[in-house]
């Protein structure tokens, strides 16, 4: 070991420290952009450690140089472009994107040590068990997320997909990748049988991510962050290199984490949505004009926006609960705008329930983006808490995450944890019909006869309304 | 050999349970920066395309180096810049250009 060697890996282990902190940084709002600048500082550091080692070492070839820098350059520019230029609504599309190609980079790390050593029968059963795995994973993540991506960017079909033979299809797969890499493991290091297995798992991915509906995307982003990370921890064990196993790790984890809120949000398994077949999330079933679906008799009690602007505006304490409806109309600067024009008379907050939106808490970022203050932003459990007290809850494109029937045993939302708006004095619900939500059941808030039902898009309904409390506060 | 087995093995166990410790405690209104966040942190992999760039010899070998060393890039800064974009949106008091609005009214 000799002093090269010694800072480079002291370096690696400042990286990691950075991106542990940057992590922790990231536990207030106030906080976070101070860390994600540590955990890019030590990504530099990495980076600079690296190439350093390679330079001392120098057994990199002109032509590797070249590769390197046109193809690290030409990635980067890329990723630049895409991250400035992507729509806030669109966010979950690119972070799959990334995934994919984090998924796709570990698994040709694996593949590029495995093509050099392979013949000559010189890959140590730990490399090979590493590469194996990474052979694996990535190519599913990767394919996986580019479907993802595609399904959240409206590319792909939203809705499950499942063509017959699908379910035989993927076991076949998954047999084929299997087996291959069984092949592998007794140490047979052959090309031919590499590339059929990462084609096994480029198919698995698709095949995997094909029948799962849009409302479960939050679970599934959440899932494939996770398995990019682990993949880039294992090219860490091909490559003994202590700084992608701790990093890939800590992703690991928080998808992890990530995976299970969601589903728990969602009020299902992971494996169930893994499974597939069912939901879409873009609410029930088509052509159920308003008033029509007003399912058991019950009735419910419509209003106009004129109605709605005048409660909100005598209101002292009014809580606004966005759902899907809302970032799926792009409603969400309506949405703030009405904040702050009630925010003049009255204590305004926003009672964001986790799913809300594409992928875990997306609806913040859309609402921080229309220059919502991040204090008036509430989690589930705080914003539930201030219910009793609020005189108007407005509900604009959220459905089964407000049913109180959550509450109670029996029902397809039993456990589901909800915002509890039935405590709210009263309660405005923003909805183009009565369609039911992902559950496909009744929601018993708009049948409350406190709660009044203003049948409209959400962005042309808060547009109408900010008009009327406009007219209001000026006469 | 081994002993360097085990010792990747401590670390990545342990900091499975560092992430753990510390992203439970991440609020659910910044779930979408940390999960932009640590997929920057993936991007981690780019000192393995480093490595895979200089131990190439062959085409494919370059070929793959070049795709990895691409999709790296890509994950790094596409990852870190788009966290940075969100997070510097997240601010305390309404910036100015909502201030205008609320004039406008009164």
């Amino acid at each position: 070991m000799n002093a090269v060697t010694i800072a480079v890996d002291l370096a690696y282990l400042l990286a990691a420290l950075g991106f542990v902190v940057a992590l922790h940084l990231m536990n207030s709002p106030a906080t976070a952009r101070k860390g994600s600048r540590l955990s890019w500082l030590g990504m530099i550091v990495a980076v600079a450690a690296a190439l350093t080692s390679v330079i001392h070492d120098a057994t990199i070839t002109t032509t590797g140089w070249i590769v390197l820098s046109v193809g690290g350059i030409g990635g980067a520019a890329v990723g630049l472009v895409m991250s400035r230029r992507v729509k806030m609504t669109d966010v979950p599309q690119v972070v799959s994107i990334f995934n994919a190609v984090g998924g796709g980079a570990a698994a040709l790390v694996a593949a590029g040590g495995f093509v050099r050593l392979a013949g000559g029968g010189g890959i140590s059963s730990r490399v090979m068990i590493a590469t194996v795995l990474d052979i694996i994973i990535g190519p599913v993540t990767f394919s996986g997320s580019l479907i993802a991506a595609g399904k959240l960017q409206g590319w792909v079909d939203s809705r499950p997909v499942v063509f017959p033979g699908a379910r035989l299809a993927t076991a076949a797969f998954t047999l084929i990748g299997v087996g291959g890499g069984c092949y592998l493991l007794a140490g047979n290091d052959s090309i031919p049988v590499l590339i059929l297995v990462v084609c096994a798992a480029l198919a698995f991915g698709v095949t995997m991510t094909m029948p799962i509906g849009g409302a479960d995307m939050p679970v599934v982003v959440a899932l494939l962050n996770s398995f990019t990370g682990i993949a880039v921890a294992i090219a860490g064990f091909v490559i003994d290199n202590g700084g992608l196993i701790i990093g890939g790790a800590l992703v690991g984890a928080s998808g992890g984490i990530l995976t299970v809120l969601m589903a728990q949000a969602m009020n299902r398994s992971v494996l169930s949505v893994m499974m597939g077949g069912f939901g879409t999330g873009d609410g029930g079933p088509a052509g159920v004009g308003p008033g029509a679906g007003a399912g058991a008799g019950a009735s419910i009690r419509r209003i106009s926006a004129e109605d709605a602007a005048i409660q909100l505006a005598y209101a002292s304490k009014v809580a606004i609960v966005p759902g899907y409806g809302l970032a799926a109309a792009q409603a969400q600067h309506e949405a703030a705008q009405l904040a702050e024009l009630i925010g003049d008379h009255a204590t305004v907050f926003f009672a964001i329930h986790p799913v809300a939106g594409r992928m875990p808490g997306h609806m913040n970022v859309l609402l921080a983006e229309a220059n919502v203050p991040y204090t008036e932003l509430k989690e589930m459990d705080a914003a539930n808490l201030e219910f009793p007290t609020v005189d108007v809850a407005l509900v604009v494109g959220a459905n089964d995450v407000t049913n109180p029937a959550a509450r109670r045993p029996g029902n397809s939302v039993s456990g589901m944890p909800i915002l509890n708006v039935d405590q709210a004095k009263s309660v405005i619900v923003i909805k183009r019909s009565m369609g039911h939500g992902y559950a496909g059941i009744d929601n018993e808030l708009y049948t409350d006869p406190k709660t009044g039902m203003f049948f409209s898009d959400a962005k042309a309904g808060l547009a109408e309304i900010i008009a009327s409390v406009k007219a209001l506060v000026a006469s | 050999m081994t002993a360097g087995l085990m010792s990747d093995i401590y670390m990545f166990v342990l900091a499975i349970l560092v992430g753990y410790e510390v992203i439970t405690k991440v609020p659910s209104t910044l779930h979408t920066p940390l999960m932009s966040a640590s997929n920057a942190i993936h991007g981690i992999v780019i000192i393995g395309a480093v490595v895979t760039a200089s131990q190439a010899r062959t085409d494919a070998g370059y070929v793959l180096a070049f795709v990895a060393a691409f999709f790296a890039g890509m994950n790094v800064v596409g990852g870190y810049g788009l966290t940075d974009r969100m997070l510097q949106m997240f601010r305390k008091r309404p910036g100015p250009a909502a201030h205008d609005g609320t004039k406008e009214l009164s």
